[in-house]
């Protein structure tokens, strides 16, 4: 039976404020502006919940009950969770009722949506175990197939995964990786026996994601009748279309207007109308097909900009010096016994502070001007380090003065 | 193509941007084959002789001179300073005489040298502009390197400069402007028809990093780290904000040194307002620099800053880039900040924010090498070349509207 599998990925970062040279060792909150900008969280995600959550839900609520066979997935941060309970508790609760349906499965991940795995093992271990235990509090799901931040994967991560009890995990299908071969069937990871490879087919989940509402694309407009035509061309040549996507997809990216939530109420009929073809979640497309070969990646492959890796978070020197001293912090951090310190820490490390710091702009084109909240990168990374050197002070031997404390914190 | 170009200052004899500006301009326009008759109006100090050595070597380019007494910075309360001081009282008695004057001498050029479009430089050869229109009947683009309202500091303008501007504009046939920021100025402030108004970013010489040894390196060598201002000491530059950050910052890291590079009727004030705040031995006051020495303080600099009130372009950051490989920080008032990403921007009047960010640079490595790095291979695409090849189009487009 071919099948779809459609996983939507649901994140919100704590974004850091305007915090400045002058606020370290006085403000130790980073995370509240307040003004009218990009950087209120609780404006931003109270926007989205708006434009996005709730309407996209609301679809997917009525298309569960239209169609028996319509299933799907969701990958949540933790972060987003944690803004959510604090602020708009009646969004959980919509969610809930989606999960409650038992067609939607839970995914794993990090719990603050981290790069953690490639810096400290220890501190990752951690933020997927905190993870899970919410995942398990809130929709009573235990997560069995693993998804990565910034679907960053490698042979490393795979193995991590199959030790950890994981049945499967996703990557991007890059051809960079698979050379001739289709991203639409289960491959083995390098040096693995038992978890399988899901690979997110990116032309067509990018055609929603990304091209929906480009009028100068030659796919434009597109409908569910076209893109069914599609995914359904792949019918006897794969085991399964893999569609993954930011669930800001639908009604913050591409907008209510761009008629995006027709075409999602739409497009599960139109793929169904087709004989033997069905929705699976992520854990059931593995547990239903066997693996078609191996795949090595032994470099770290992303979903992002023409080289799939992680230069967009890690490539230039102001980000480096970020993630290294952010890492390099993790002893004195466990070590100070203080809850509410090591949480700053933690939401310090989401993968997108290191992003709105990303200088490449001009050559990957404007996926990261539009995204950023900051004046520029190098604001981001101002109020970044700004706000480390805060951490720092609260974690600095005690027997110093309050000003040479400053200063070895600003070092 | 052959244009008819009215300005009043040219390098070497600087006194800020425009010399600079016009020159680059008329420089790139001649690569791209238009035929420049340079008219400048002679200033009563500058023999006429050395005007010319300075063109020698510029192909195409003719120089014109009329005698006037304008210079572009002065208002008219300093210009009568200045014609006292000097005891010439040749021409008439006030600037705006003046400008007039230069009118009526362009209408002699006008009838004799023929051309397809009339470009004039800024406010004090706009009403000669529009006596060349008149007498020739070919269109006429103004170009906007600045307006009252920048010279003001955004305060209350001359209001007999404003009506010249004001007057010129409305009958000019394109208005070209240096940057978004002033063209919102004049369609706001002088009621100037957005559809006639063409924003031309300026351009800037790419010339090599000058690779001697900085002036300041025993400084450098102490630790000392060394923030850059540049530019006319007046209300439309911000030194007074500059000096106010100055202060700010040396809370929190005293070991840095401010150098100030330049004149102008601001700078007892500032010499006092560092002394007001107690930090006149961070202070420097290096006189106007240019030049080969201006390089060299470029390049002795940590960090350049700009904090303008209102800057209708603002060439110095790209030289800091260029010519000294230096971050910079620019004012969020400027034009060049819609044409420099890379660059940390402030509102001008936001102390707080400009000693956060000069503090932020001159601690981290990282920051600084990758907004130099960032920068300097951007204002390397900001070459008069892109301006030109604008200013052509428009050059062919009003003059194929003329014909019809």
């Amino acid at each position: 039976m071919f099948s779809v599998c459609l996983y939507f990925h649901i994140h919100q970062p704590y974004r850091i404020k305007r915090y400045r040279v002058f606020d370290v060792g006085v403000d130790h909150n980073y995370f509240n502006d307040s003004s009218e900008s990009d950087l209120n969280n609780k404006r931003v995600l109270a926007k989205v919940v708006q434009k996005s959550y709730l309407p996209t839900n609301d679809v997917l609520f009525h298309l569960l009950k239209k169609h028996p066979e319509f299933r799907f997935a969701f990958s949540f941060s933790g972060v987003l969770l944690d803004q959510l309970e604090e602020d708009f508790p009646e969004v959980i609760d919509s969610f809930k009722q989606l999960v409650d349906t038992g067609r939607v499965e839970i995914m794993g991940d990090t719990h603050h949506h981290s790069l953690a795995f490639f810096y400290s093992r220890q501190e990752f271990g951690r933020q997927v175990r905190r993870h899970r235990k919410i995942m398990k509090r809130i929709f009573g799901q235990a997560p069995r197939v693993f998804r990565h931040t910034e679907l960053a994967y490698n042979n490393e991560l795979a193995r991590w995964a199959e030790e950890n009890g994981y049945m499967g995990i996703m990557a991007e299908g890059w051809e960079g990786v698979l050379g001739w071969r289709s991203p639409n069937f289960l491959y083995q990871p390098q040096g693995c026996s038992k978890i399988k490879v899901l690979l997110k087919n990116y032309r067509l989940s990018d055609d929603i994601a990304f091209r929906f509402s480009e009028r100068s694309w030659s796919g434009w407009p597109l409908d569910a009748k076209k893109f069914a035509k599609w995914v359904l061309a792949h019918h006897g040549n794969g085991q399964t279309v893999n569609l993954f996507m930011d669930y800001e997809t639908f009604g913050e990216h591409q907008w209510e207007d761009t008629g995006i939530f027709e075409f999602l109420k739409s497009m599960p009929g139109e793929l169904l109308k087709h004989p033997h073809t069905t929705f699976k979640t992520p854990i059931e497309v593995v547990e239903s097909n066997e693996t078609v070969g191996v795949i090595d990646v032994p470099h770290i492959l992303t979903w992002a900009d023409t080289e799939r890796d992680l230069t967009a978070w890690t490539g230039n020197d102001m980000q480096k010096a970020s993630i290294g001293a952010l890492y390099a912090l993790e002893d004195d951090m466990l070590a100070s016994g203080d809850s509410g310190l090591i949480e700053d820490w933690r939401r310090l490390q989401t993968s997108d502070h290191f992003y709105y710091m990303c200088t490449k702009w001009f050559a990957d084109g404007d996926v990261h001007a539009y995204f950023n909240p900051y004046d520029s990168p190098y604001d981001a990374h101002i109020s970044f380090m700004n706000t480390l050197a805060d951490l720092k002070l609260r974690v600095a031997p005690r027997g110093h003065s309050k000003k040479k404390r400053k200063q070895l914190a600003l070092v | 193509m052959r244009v008819l170009m009215l300005g009043w200052e040219f390098p070497p004899y600087h006194h800020g941007g425009l010399g600079v500006a016009s020159l680059g301009l008329a420089q790139a326009l001649v690569e791209q084959d238009v035929e420049v008759i340079f008219v400048l109006p002679k200033k009563l100090d500058i023999s006429h002789d050395s005007i010319k050595l300075v063109f020698a070597n510029v192909p195409n380019v003719k120089i014109k001179s009329v005698d006037t007494a304008l210079t572009p910075y002065l208002v008219s309360h300093e210009y009568a300073r200045l014609r006292s001081l000097t005891g010439s009282l040749v021409y008439g008695g006030s600037l705006f005489e003046e400008m007039a004057r230069y009118a009526e001498l362009i209408g002699d050029i006008a009838r004799e040298e023929e051309f397809d479009v009339i470009h004039a430089h800024d406010w004090l050869s706009y009403l000669a502009g529009i006596e060349a229109k008149h007498v020739s009947g070919k269109p006429l683009i103004l170009h906007v390197h600045a307006t009252s309202f920048d010279q003001s500091g955004r305060g209350p303008v001359n209001p007999q400069q404003y009506e010249v501007e004001r007057h010129a504009m409305n009958i000019a046939d394109v208005v070209v402007t240096v940057s978004e920021f002033t063209k919102d100025t004049i369609v706001n402030h002088y009621g100037v028809d957005p559809r006639k108004v063409q924003v031309v970013h300026n351009g800037i010489e790419t010339a090599s990093l000058d690779d001697r040894e900085d002036d300041l390196f025993a400084l450098k060598a102490s630790g000392k780290k060394i923030v850059l201002y540049h530019g006319r000491l007046t209300i439309q530059k911000g030194p007074d904000y500059f000096i106010r950050a100055a202060k700010r910052v040396l809370e929190y890291n005293p070991n840095v040194l401010f150098i100030i590079s330049g004149e102008g009727d601001m700078e007892h004030q500032i010499i006092r307002l560092a002394a007001e705040l107690g930090i006149s031995e961070h202070v420097l006051f290096a006189g106007a620099l240019w030049d080969e020495e201006r390089d060299r303080m470029y390049r002795a600099a940590d960090l350049y800053v700009m904090p303008s009130v209102s800057e209708p372009f603002g060439l110095t950051p790209l030289e800091a880039l260029i010519k000294g490989d230096t971050p910079v920080i620019i004012s969020k008032q400027s034009g060049v900040s819609e044409v420099l990403k890379h660059a940390l921007t402030v509102d001008f009047w936001d102390i707080d924010e400009m000693a956060n960010k000069i503090i932020a640079v001159l601690g981290n490595g990282a920051l600084s090498k990758e907004l130099s790095t960032n920068g300097r291979k951007e204002a390397f695409g900001i070459t008069w070349h892109k301006a030109a090849s604008k200013v052509v189009e428009i050059y062919n487009d009003i003059v194929n509207f003329f014909k019809k």
